[in-house]
C-alpha cells in the first residue's frame, strides 16, 4: 500500500504542477503538454515516455488496488459475526473512509481519462488543444462536471491525509514526536494538493482561465 | 468433640545442618542429579501459572523433562501474581545502605514474627540476588536511574532500599516474564499447556503423588492426568474471607484436595491483612483493590482526633489530625509492617474516630508530599494508582486525602513443606504462596514475588531433580485403580452440587462464609468468637449442600458449577483456621488474639509454648484433624519482642 | 437506578446466538460494571435462568481477563479503563446498554460473553521473549540500560493482553498487541539478538491465526486501558523491513 501509494502521490504532484500552468496562457500550456509528449524523443518515439509512464502510473494502481482488496477481504474474514452495535471509527473521518473514499477516485480517475485524455467525453477533444478541452469541460454552464470534479478532490484529500499518514507509519514512523510531525505533514500536503487541483477547474468557472 | 487431636511431631528431615550460609550450597551438591538423556522420559505437572508455577515450568522444561502446565484462567499470563504492585526485594545492596543476604534474612525472619524456618528462609535471602539478574536478562522494564542502572526503593517494614520495581507494576512485569519464558517452552514442544483447566483432585499412588484429575472448564470434559511428580502452585486461600484483594477465580481447591489425600497443612490461620486498600462501598462489593503499599512511603496516614468528625478533610486543622502511626511507632512512622499498621487503623476505627461513609477508612494524605516533591514527582511514581483510585472511588486523590482499609491479602499458611518444598506426599511439590515454607506468621511487602520466583527458578529446579533421580516411576494409566477412584469422586461430587437444586446461591453462600471468617477470624481473633464462628461454618457448610443452587449441567462452561466446587472446599478450609486459630494461645504476625498482647496493645507471642509450625493432618469429613508440630529452633536470629517504635 | 441491559446470548460455539434484553433496577453508581452483572445473574440464577457468562478474573485491571463490547466501545465508554474497572457512576438512570463480546474470527466465542483468545500465546510463543534459560543471566547491572528506552519499554510492556484492540480495530487486526511487545524487547539491549526473528516470527503467527491486516486506523490506541501507543506499530513496521530486507539470513548485518 505505502510503496504503490507513494508512487502516485509523486504523480500527483507532477501532475498538479503540470495543471498549475494553465495560468501562465494557453500556448504556454498546450506547449507543456505537447513537451511531455516529446519526451525523451528521439531515444523514444513520440509520446514512449508517457506510455512508460501511464504504464507504470497503472501498474502502481493495480496494485495498489490489488492491495486494499486483500486488506479489506482480510478484515471481512476476521470478522465473521458483526457487532449489533457498532460505533463509527474514531480516529479520524479519513481514516474510516479510506475504501469508499478508493472507489469514488477510482470511478473518477475513469471518467478523468475519458474527459480530458481520450477526450470522448469532452465537449471539444481535441487532443492537441488541452487548453481549450479544460476551459470548455469546466465552464460555467457545465458547473455539474465541476461539482464533480470538486467532490472527487476532496475525497482525494481526505484519502490522501490518512494514507500518507499511514504509509509514513508503515515505511516505519516510530516516535511520538514523529507521529505529531507525520499528521501535520499529511494534513497540509492534503490540502495544499486539494488546492492545487481545485485552483484550475474554479479560475475557469469563475472566469479568471478562459 | 474435641476439635483436634495432638499427634506425632514432624522434623524437617532434609534441612541440612552446619553454618546457615552452607546449607543450601550443600543441599544441592547431596541431592542427586537425573542424567539429560534420562530427564525426557520423566514428565512433571504443574498446577497454577503464577510467578511460581510459571517459572518453575519453564525452568524444568529448559532442563528438558517434559511439563503438563495447567491453568483455570485463559492464558498462563493471567495467574494473579499479575496484581502485585510494589517491588520485588533482593539482597544486592546496590545502595550501598548496609544491606546484605544477612540482613535480608534477618529481617524476614523478624518480619515473620519467629515463626519461619531460618534455612528456609536464608536460602530465600541468597537467592534473591539471582532473581533479578535473571528478570533483567529476560527484558523485564525495572524501573531505572538516569544513569541507566536499576533503581531500587524501600518497603514497608524495611530500612533498607532494597525493593526492585516496574512502576506499580512490578508483578505484572515479572509474570509476563516467566510467562514469555513458559511461552517459549510451549512454542519448542516441551511445555503441553492447559489453559481453562481445574484440578479437581489428587491421583495418589503406592504413596507417591502420580498425577491429577482436571476438569476442562470449556468442555467439561473430566480426564486424568499423570506424571512422575506433582507441583502444585495455586496460590493462597485468602478469598475464603470472599472480599480480598485476591482475583475471584482464586481458590483453595488443589492444595485442598491435596490435604485430604494426605499432604499436611501447615499454620492456616496465619493470614495477611493489607493496611492500604480501598474501603467497601456497599453490599454489592465483589472484591477488594490494593493499593500498593508503596505510597506509605510518601502518603501519612492520619485520622481526626475527634470521634465522629465529619469535616473535609481538608477543614480539619494540622493541630486537630492524629498521624497515629507517626505518633506510635516513632522509627518507623509510617512504613511499619503490615500486622501492625492493619490493626492500629482497625483499633483508631473501633475507637469511633474511621472516616469515609462506612466509618471504616483512615486517611491517606499525600498534600506535604506533593508540597515537597511537586504534584509532577508524585504523578511520576504512583500516577497509575492515583488513576485507579479515582475510577474507582470517583474521588481526586491529588485534591482529596485517600481513604484506605485493611483487606484480607495474604496467606503466609499453606501445604507443609520440607527444605525440598516437598510435601508429606513424597512426589507433591509445592511452591509459591500455595506453601507455608518462608514468611512465617506475617510476610514483609515485596516478598512475595521474590519467594514465588525463588521457589520456581531456582529451588524446585535443584531439589525436584532429587526425587526424579529415582524414576522414572512405573507407568500410571486411567485404569488404575487410584486413577478410577479419583476421577470417580471427582464426577460424584459434580453430580451432588447439580443435584441439589436449592433455592440459594453460591456467591450468597460464599459471602456470608466470609462475613464470619472476617468478623471471627480476622484481624483480631477471639476464643468465644472462633468457638461461635466454628459452629456457624458448620452450620452454613451443611446449609449449603442442601440448599445450594448450581444451575446447568456439568457439560460445557459452568461458572456457576466451578463456583460451587471452589466454595465447598473454603468451607472445610475455613473450620480448619478457625480450629489452628483457636488453638494459637498467642498472637503472633497476622495472628492476633485479643486474650493475648502486652498493655500497650502490641502482639504477645509465647516462643515457650508456641515455637513451632502446625501442621494438620486430614482424616475425615466431620472428624477432629490431627495436629503435627514442627519445633522451629533459632539458631541466628534470636526471638525478641518485635517492636517497630 | 434502573437500566436496560441488552446482551448477547450464545449457549456454545455453535449456537447462532442473539440479544437478549434484562431489565436491572436498584444499580448503584458505585458498583462496578462486572458487579451490576453480578447481581443480574444472582437473579438469574434465582429465577431459574442460565446466567450469563463472562470472562473476569483479578477486578482490578491488570490480569487482561474481561472483555466486553459496551453500546460498540471496547471496555466501554471511559477511556483507560477495563471493563471491570469501568463504575456504573459512567451511565445514567433509563439508560439502554449493549453488551455484546469481542467479535474476531481470532477470538471465536465459547458462550455467552466469553472468548478464546489463545491466539495471542500463540503469537508470543513464536518470538515475545528473550531467550535467557535459568541460570544463564549476566550480573543484573553489567547492562546499564538507558532511562528513556527503559521507561518507554515499560510502556509497551504494560499491555495486559485483553484483546480491545483487536475487538475495536476495523479490521480485526491484533497488530497493537503484537507490536507492543516487539517494541518492549526491542527497545532493550536484552532484545537486540533475537530482534529481527522475532518481529517475523511474531508476525507471522499473528496473521496465521486469522486476524485482520493493519490499516493504521488508531482505534486499538483509543481502546487500549493501558493507553499503548500507536507508535509500536511503526517500530515493529520497521523491526519488520529490516528483518525481511537487511537482516535475511545474512549472518553480522
Amino acid at each position: 500500500m505505502a510503496v504503490t501509494g507513494i508512487l502516485l502521490v509523486l504523480f500527483l504532484i507532477a501532475h498538479m504542477l503540470g495543471n498549475l500552468k494553465i495560468f501562465s496562457g494557453a500556448t504556454s500550456f498546450d506547449h507543456y503538454a505537447h513537451w511531455l509528449r516529446d519526451l525523451g524523443v528521439p531515444l523514444l518515439p513520440s509520446a514512449g515516455f508517457l506510455w512508460i509512464q501511464r504504464v507504470g502510473l497503472l501498474a502502481a494502481v493495480l496494485l495498489h488496488i490489488w492491495a486494499a482488496t486483500v486488506l479489506a477481504l482480510r478484515a471481512r474474514a476476521a470478522r465473521p459475526v458483526r457487532y449489533a452495535h457498532r460505533k463509527k471509527v474514531r480516529g479520524s473521518y479519513a481514516a474510516r473512509t479510506m475504501r469508499w473514499g478508493g472507489v469514488i477516485i477510482l470511478l473518477f480517475v475513469v471518467y478523468h481519462i475519458l474527459d480530458l485524455t481520450t477526450g470522448t467525453l469532452n465537449p471539444v477533444g481535441d487532443p492537441s488543444r488541452p487548453y481549450a478541452n479544460v476551459v470548455a469541460d469546466f465552464a460555467p454552464e457545465r458547473w455539474y462536471v465541476t461539482a464533480f470534479y470538486t467532490l472527487a478532490i476532496v475525497a482525494l484529500g481526505f484519502h490522501l491525509r490518512h494514507g500518507v499518514f499511514s504509509a509514513l507509519r508503515s515505511l516505519g514512523q516510530q516516535t511520538p514526536r514523529g507521529e505529531q510531525r507525520a499528521r501535520l505533514v499529511a494534513l497540509v500536503f492534503a490540502v495544499v494538493l486539494c488546492a492545487g487541483y481545485l485552483v484550475v477547474p474554479f479560475a475557469v468557472l469563475t472566469g479568471l482561465v478562459a | 468433640m474435641d476439635l483436634f487431636t495432638e499427634g506425632d511431631p514432624i522434623a524437617d528431615t532434609r534441612a541440612p545442618d552446619g553454618p546457615i550460609e552452607t546449607r543450601w550450597e550443600r543441599r544441592r551438591f547431596e541431592a542427586k542429579l537425573v542424567n539429560p538423556a534420562n530427564r525426557r522420559k520423566m514428565t512433571v505437572i504443574v498446577v497454577g501459572t503464577g510467578l511460581a508455577g510459571g517459572s518453575a515450568a519453564a525452568t524444568l522444561a529448559e532442563q528438558g523433562y517434559r511439563v503438563k502446565s495447567y491453568c483455570y484462567q485463559d492464558s498462563p499470563r493471567r495467574a494473579h501474581s499479575i496484581a502485585a504492585q510494589g517491588g520485588i526485594n533482593a539482597a544486592k545492596n546496590y545502595r550501598n545502605d548496609g544491606d546484605s543476604v544477612h540482613r535480608l534474612f534477618y529481617d524476614t525472619v523478624k518480619g515473620g514474627d519467629f515463626r519461619s524456618r531460618e534455612s528456609n528462609v536464608h536460602r530465600l535471602a541468597e537467592v534473591s540476588v539471582n532473581i533479578i539478574d535473571q528478570c533483567v536478562a529476560q527484558g523485564v522494564p525495572f524501573a531505572r536511574e538516569y544513569g541507566g542502572l536499576l533503581d531500587t526503593r524501600s518497603f514497608g517494614g524495611a530500612q533498607v532500599q532494597r525493593t526492585f520495581y516496574a512502576r506499580g507494576q512490578t508483578g505484572q512485569q515479572l509474570l509476563l516474564g516467566a510467562y514469555q519464558a513458559l511461552e517459549r517452552q510451549i512454542g519448542l514442544g516441551n511445555v503441553e499447556m492447559y489453559a481453562r483447566h481445574e484440578m479437581l483432585e489428587l491421583i495418589v499412588v503406592d504413596g507417591k503423588a502420580r498425577g491429577i484429575v482436571v476438569r476442562d472448564m470449556v468442555t467439561g470434559e473430566i480426564t486424568t492426568e499423570f506424571a512422575d511428580a506433582v507441583v502444585l502452585a495455586s496460590g493462597g486461600y485468602g478469598n475464603v474471607f470472599y472480599l480480598s484483594t485476591n482475583a475471584k477465580g482464586c481458590n483453595v481447591t488443589a492444595t485442598w484436595r491435596a490435604h485430604r489425600k494426605g499432604a499436611y497443612f501447615a499454620n492456616p490461620c496465619y493470614t495477611q491483612i493489607h493496611p492500604t486498600c480501598i474501603p467497601v462501598s456497599g453490599d454489592h462489593q465483589s472484591k477488594l483493590t490494593l493499593m500498593s503499599e508503596s505510597l506509605r512511603n510518601d502518603g501519612r496516614v492520619w485520622v481526626p482526633k475527634a470521634k465522629g468528625d465529619d469535616r473535609d478533610p481538608r477543614d480539619i486543622p494540622e493541630d486537630e489530625r492524629d498521624y497515629y502511626l507517626e505518633r506510635i511507632y516513632p522509627s518507623f512512622g509510617n512504613l511499619v509492617p503490615r500486622d501492625i499498621a492493619s490493626r492500629a487503623a482497625k483499633n483508631v476505627c473501633d475507637e469511633g474516630r474511621g472516616v469515609g461513609p462506612t466509618k471504616l477508612g483512615v486517611y491517606l494524605d499525600f498534600a506535604d508530599a506533593i508540597d515537597r516533591l511537586g504534584r509532577k514527582a508524585i504523578e511520576a511514581k504512583y500516577g497509575n494508582l492515583f488513576e485507579m483510585y479515582e475510577r474507582i472511588t470517583g474521588e481526586d486523590p491529588y485534591e482529596v486525602p485517600m481513604r484506605i482499609y485493611p483487606a484480607v491479602h495474604y496467606t503466609m499458611g499453606g501445604l507443609w513443606v520440607d527444605y525440598d518444598l516437598q510435601s508429606t506426599i513424597p512426589g507433591l511439590f509445592v511452591i509459591g504462596e500455595a506453601n507455608f515454607s518462608d514468611h512465617g506468621a506475617n510476610r514483609l511487602g515485596a516478598s512475595a514475588l521474590m519467594q514465588g520466583l525463588a521457589d520456581g527458578y531456582f529451588v524446585l529446579p535443584n531439589t525436584v531433580a532429587n526425587y526424579l533421580a529415582a524414576g522414572p516411576f512405573e507407568k500410571v494409566d486411567a485404569t488404575h485403580p487410584a486413577a478410577v477412584a479419583a476421577r470417580r469422586d471427582v464426577e460424584d461430587r459434580i453430580q451432588r452440587l447439580l443435584a441439589i437444586d436449592g433455592d440459594r446461591t453460591v456467591d450468597s453462600f460464599h459471602r456470608e462464609l466470609g462475613q464470619i471468617m472476617w468478623e471471627h477470624c480476622g484481624m483480631e481473633r477471639s476464643e468465644a468468637g472462633l468457638r461461635k464462628a466454628i459452629d456457624e461454618i458448620r452450620a452454613l457448610r451443611d446449609e449449603f449442600w442442601q440448599r445450594v443452587r448450581v444451575p446447568g449441567n456439568g457439560e460445557g462452561l459452568n461458572q456457576s458449577l466451578e463456583k460451587a466446587g471452589r466454595v465447598a472446599d473454603f468451607f472445610e478450609l475455613a473450620e480448619l483456621m478457625c480450629i489452628d486459630a483457636l488453638h494459637r494461645e498467642e498472637s503472633c504476625g497476622g495472628h492476633f488474639r485479643a486474650e493475648h498482647q502486652t498493655p500497650e496493645g502490641e502482639a504477645q507471642r509465647d516462643d515457650e509454648r508456641f515455637a513451632y509450625v502446625a501442621a494438620w493432618e486430614f482424616t475425615a469429613t466431620g472428624e477432629p484433624s490431627v495436629l503435627h508440630k514442627e519445633d522451629l529452633n533459632f539458631e541466628y536470629v534470636h526471638p525478641t519482642q518485635r517492636s517497630y517504635k | 437506578m434502573n437500566l436496560t441491559l441488552r446482551i448477547w446470548r450464545q449457549s456454545g460455539p455453535q449456537d447462532k446466538g442473539r440479544m437478549v434484553t434484562y431489565q436491572v433496577d436498584d444499580v448503584s453508581p458505585d458498583m462496578s460494571f462486572l458487579e451490576m452483572l453480578d447481581v443480574l445473574n444472582e437473579r438469574l440464577i434465582l429465577a431459574g435462568d442460565e446466567p450469563i457468562a463472562f470472562d473476569h478474573d483479578c477486578r482490578e485491571g491488570i490480569c487482561g481477563m474481561c472483555g466486553l463490547m459496551i453500546n460498540g466501545d471496547a471496555h466501554g465508554p471511559q477511556r483507560g479503563t477495563t471493563a471491570c474497572q469501568l463504575h456504573m457512576r459512567q451511565f445514567k438512570d433509563g439508560d439502554t446498554i449493549d453488551i455484546e463480546p469481542w467479535r474476531a474470527r481470532a477470538f471465536p466465542v465459547i458462550k455467552d460473553l466469553v472468548v478464546n483468545r489463545n491466539a495471542f500465546d500463540k503469537i508470543i510463543a513464536a518470538g515475545g521473549y528473550v531467550t535467557a534459560p535459568t541460570g544463564s543471566a549476566p550480573e543484573a547491572h553489567s547492562v546499564p540500560v538507558a532511562k528513556a528506552d527503559a521507561d518507554a519499554a515499560f510502556e509497551s510492556a504494560a499491555c495486559i493482553g485483553c484483546g480491545a484492540c483487536v475487538a475495536a480495530c476495523p479490521n480485526g487486526s491484533g497488530m497493537l498487541f503484537t507490536a507492543a511487545k516487539v517494541t518492549q524487547l526491542s527497545l532493550l539491549p536484552q532484545g537486540q539478538p533475537e530482534r529481527f526473528t522475532r518481529v517475523i516470527g511474531m508476525v507471522d503467527a499473528h496473521d496465521e491465526a486469522g486476524f485482520g491486516g493493519c490499516t493504521n486506523a488508531g482505534e486499538c490506541t483509543v481502546v487500549c486501558p493501558k493507553g499503548i501507543p500507536l507508535t509500536t506499530i511503526g517500530r515493529l513496521n520497521r523491526d519488520y523491513l529490516a528483518a525481511t530486507t537487511r537482516h535475511a539470513d545474512t549472518p553480522g548485518t
